[in-house]
């Protein structure tokens, strides 16, 4: 890194990467991998999301960690956002949950009212 | 068996049937057969797919999209979009209830997940949870390393330090010393090897939030570290990492490799002749190791015994070395603090405590956890407001602010602004800014035992009010909760809270008694009852409750 | 039976570690964790070994392996079970899952199962209070314990 245009340049291409990534209109499903995540069972729900995406054949959806949101109490915690609509947040999600997200929400375009916790 | 990419399947069910499904299946396998995809799709009648009201109802899989309502307009579409081009045909999606999509919680109520983002000011947790933790390219992409470039291109150091002052950023690993102030000892003592440390063994019992930063964001903490070796002039900088926090000492080293990578950290940063390297050390299980000089022995590879202060770090650090110490937390502040300027620092928070706090909520309270707010937010709007109160329906006894060195503030204090001046001034602390909420279920007595167990097992040993001071206030709080003790051992426990806080060598064993005294004080009558041998909450089981006593 | 126990020393494995560490001061707990993978605990020939090649006296580093709890000193379980007992895990009843524990495996803390599966003790807190009573297993976490879901994380190990 020798000057702040270096910078900049990296920090357009890395903005570039990821509108061209909502340009496709990629739905993505963020779950929170922090230990907290881990210890309520993130592992678990994120394996069955994996899994349902691939039973399903879906492309357009990419599966993202990230950290800990804060929310403990409702972890496992999964948002998930579609181009256009607001972002979803899931809280205690157990992977029979994630399967019906992916089911009915990501496939159906149907929110999970009941489970839902925050839109964004 | 032939293999079919797609399976269409058109419920059978007698509602269904009865509004046409049979000429609905006749129709896609009319349809399927004229785009040839015939051998590749499979039709079934099915038994009934379950919402009847909706109904003809298709699914086609493997995706398990739902048709509704379908008419027999409606299959050509199915079938060019979805089934030949691969488009789902949104507009005949199968929406649950007759609300369909508005079922996201009953209008004009605020689900408790809003009501806990709409009250944080992120600062330090800007990119927790929002961004991956494991590509820089996301970091960079949320203005990451621009304050160390424009540290290390346009300011000098000294006036980097001076920012700092002016911002008056406290210490966020529980003292709450100024920041610039200490960096400013650093800087100003000559030596031919300085130090970055920061402090992340986190270990107070109640506090995550290095965890969670390291964790959901650590490139902020290398970018704060880089800065503070620029400002005082050090090139290496250590993080210090609990060793049960695996997943932390994993997310830091994969952030270190990306910088050195990018040429964030190594030689000539941003060609500005500034070299800076970190290394990740890690803890092998002692609290005491989160006071800054036990930490110091700890990395030289002794026992982590506190050092007699002064000489502080500041000046004589690791190795002897002037050294700066920085919890997690202050570390993240700094990249915010350079790019938007002191001023905007001070605009947040309280007047004499400018910035936000990280706080965990956790204990009898509905939503555990971790908010951001402004310094100054008051107990009872993080209980009942952000914190949803407490679950079913009990009663608020008591919060330990400052985690298990803190102390402990009655229902009489909910309305306390949070900061560090005004909770020192009532008694307690708020330290590392965990927020243990007890209701009234609890005794004291059984509370402060806890408290107490824990500093029994990690006093280090060195000095004796420490050493000998915790395990004789267990042992009256055991006599208290087995009903004998006496009035004078009441006096003897005030005695030596006392002289602890006044003789121990470190805040350890100087804040150990912290939460004690404060319930000696707020509680008097509690801890008098069971000198009569009553507990009133029924905890302690050897002693009668109130009501069987009378 | 000192000799017998000098040819079980990994002493190859150990002069590896030793070697890697030897031009970085202050490595001590560094040399410790990782000579403690080697057979899960540090014995005392270990430690004699390791003063010897360090250049520093034995009660140094027997001080230094008993000031950190995650150094043991005696076998300890393939598995060790750590179990919060800080104010957060207690407030929301850690008690009932350690006395679920206690149950399950018919061992109180600081004990190891006669099958030399699981060692049980306590810890102090692992800042997973958000998901509080919490505990780990070895390297893995869990959190939101009670005495059912505790039994069954038990039985899967």
């Amino acid at each position: 890194m020798k000057s702040l245009a270096d910078l900049e340049k990296i920090r357009e291409e890395a903005r570039r990467m990821t509108e061209l990534r909502e340009e496709k209109e990629q739905t993505k499903v963020i779950i929170g991998m922090g230990t907290c995540g881990i210890a309520a069972g993130a592992r678990e729900t994120m394996k069955a999301i994996l899994e349902e995406i691939n039973k399903r054949n879906l492309t357009g959806v990419t599966l993202t960690p990230t950290g800990c949101l804060g929310l403990c109490e409702q972890e496992p915690i999964v948002e998930v956002d579609i181009p256009g609509q607001p972002r979803i947040i899931y809280g205690k999600v157990t992977p029979e949950k994630a399967r019906q997200i992916v089911a009915k929400h990501i496939v159906n375009n149907n929110i999970i009212g009941e489970w839902v916790i925050g839109r964004k | 068996m032939a293999i079919y990419r797609s399976h269409v399947l058109v419920c059978g069910g007698t509602p269904c049937l009865l509004k046409g499904a049979r000429t609905i299946r006749d129709l896609f396998q009319q349809e399927i057969d004229r785009y040839q995809m015939t051998d590749e799709i499979r039709v079934v009648e099915t038994g009934c797919l379950g919402p009847c009201d909706e109904g003809p109802v298709v699914i086609i899989y493997p995706e398990g999209v739902m048709y509704s309502r379908l008419q027999p307009a409606d299959v050509p579409k199915i079938v060019e979009n979805h089934l030949y081009k691969g488009r789902v045909v949104e507009e005949l999606i199968y929406k649950e209830g007759k609300a369909g999509r508005e079922q996201s919680g009953p209008p004009g109520v605020t689900l408790e997940g809003e009501k806990y983002l709409d009250r944080q000011k992120r600062v330090v947790l800007r990119n927790c949870g929002r961004i991956n933790p494991d590509s820089i390219e996301e970091y960079i992409a949320n203005h990451g390393y621009k304050a160390l470039g424009k540290a290390l291109t346009e300011l000098r150091p000294e006036e980097v330090v001076q920012m700092v002052i002016d911002s008056k950023l406290q210490g966020r690993g529980g003292a709450g010393f100024p920041t610039g102030l200490k960096w400013s000892f650093t800087a100003k003592t000559q030596a031919d090897r300085k130090y970055i440390v920061c402090n992340a063994d986190e270990g107070e019992p109640g506090t995550f939030k290095d965890r969670l930063i390291m964790e959901g964001d650590p490139h902020s903490i290398i970018e704060g570290m880089a800065i503070a070796g620029y400002a005082v002039g050090a090139e290496e900088g250590i993080i210090y990492i609990r060793g049960e926090y695996q997943l932390s000492i994993e997310r830091m080293a994969r952030a270190i490799r990306q910088a050195n990578q990018y040429g964030l950290l190594g030689k000539d940063i941003f060609g500005s002749g500034f070299n800076f390297q970190i290394q990740i050390r890690s803890g092998a299980g002692a609290y005491i190791c989160g006071e800054e000089t036990a930490l110091l022995e700890s990395l030289e590879g002794n026992r982590g015994e506190p050092r007699v202060k002064p000489p502080y770090p500041g000046v004589a650090g690791l190795w002897g070395k002037p050294t700066v110490v920085n919890n997690v937390e202050t570390l993240a502040n700094i990249a915010p603090i350079i790019l938007n300027g002191p001023a905007w620092f001070r605009s947040i928070g309280t007047e004499s405590c400018p910035g936000t706090k990280v706080f965990t909520m956790l204990g009898d309270i509905n939503n555990q956890g971790l908010i951001e707010v402004p310094m100054g937010i008051t107990l009872r709007e993080i209980v009942y407001e952000i914190g949803g109160g407490i679950p079913g329906g009990k009663g608020f006894k008591m919060a330990q602010t400052g985690g298990t060195s803190g102390g402990c503030l009655p229902m009489e204090y909910l309305d306390l602004p949070m900061d560090y001046d005004t909770l020192a001034k009532a008694g307690s602390a708020l330290g590392s800014g965990a927020m243990l909420i007890i209701d009234d279920t609890h005794c004291i007595v059984d509370v402060l035992k806890n408290f107490m167990r824990f500093f029994c097992h990690e006093s280090c040993g060195k000095c004796t009010p420490c050493r000998e001071g915790n395990p004789r206030l267990y042992e009256i709080l055991t006599a208290l909760s087995a009903g004998t003790a006496t009035q004078a051992q009441i006096q003897l426990m005030k005695d030596l809270a006392r002289t602890m806080q006044l003789t121990a060598l470190c805040g350890l064993g100087q804040s150990a008694p912290n939460s004690l005294m404060t319930c000696l004080r707020f509680y008097a009558d509690e801890i008098a009852e069971h000198l009569n041998g009553e507990c009133p909450t029924g905890v302690c089981k050897s002693l009668a409750t109130k009501s069987e006593a009378v | 039976m000192l000799a017998k126990t000098d040819c079980s020393l990994p002493t190859p494995k150990l002069s590896a570690i030793l070697d890697k560490y030897k031009k970085s001061p202050g490595s001590l707990l560094e040399i410790l964790r990782e000579a403690q993978a080697i057979n899960g605990y540090l014995s005392r020939e270990i430690l004699q070994l390791i003063a010897e090649e360090v250049g520093v006296p034995e009660s140094k580093v027997y001080g230094v392996a008993t000031f950190y709890s995650l150094f043991k000193t005696a076998p300890t379980g393939r598995y060790i079970i750590r179990i919060c007992e800080s104010a957060p895990c207690h407030i929301r009843g850690a008690q009932d899952v350690l006395a679920a524990i206690e149950k399950t495996l018919a061992i109180k803390p600081g004990e190891t199962t006669p099958d030399g599966k699981f060692t049980l003790e306590f810890t102090s807190c692992l800042g997973l209070c958000g998901v509080a009573p919490a505990m780990m297993i070895n390297d893995q976490v869990f959190g939101n314990l009670t005495g059912d879901r505790v039994r069954e994380i038990i039985n899967s190990f």
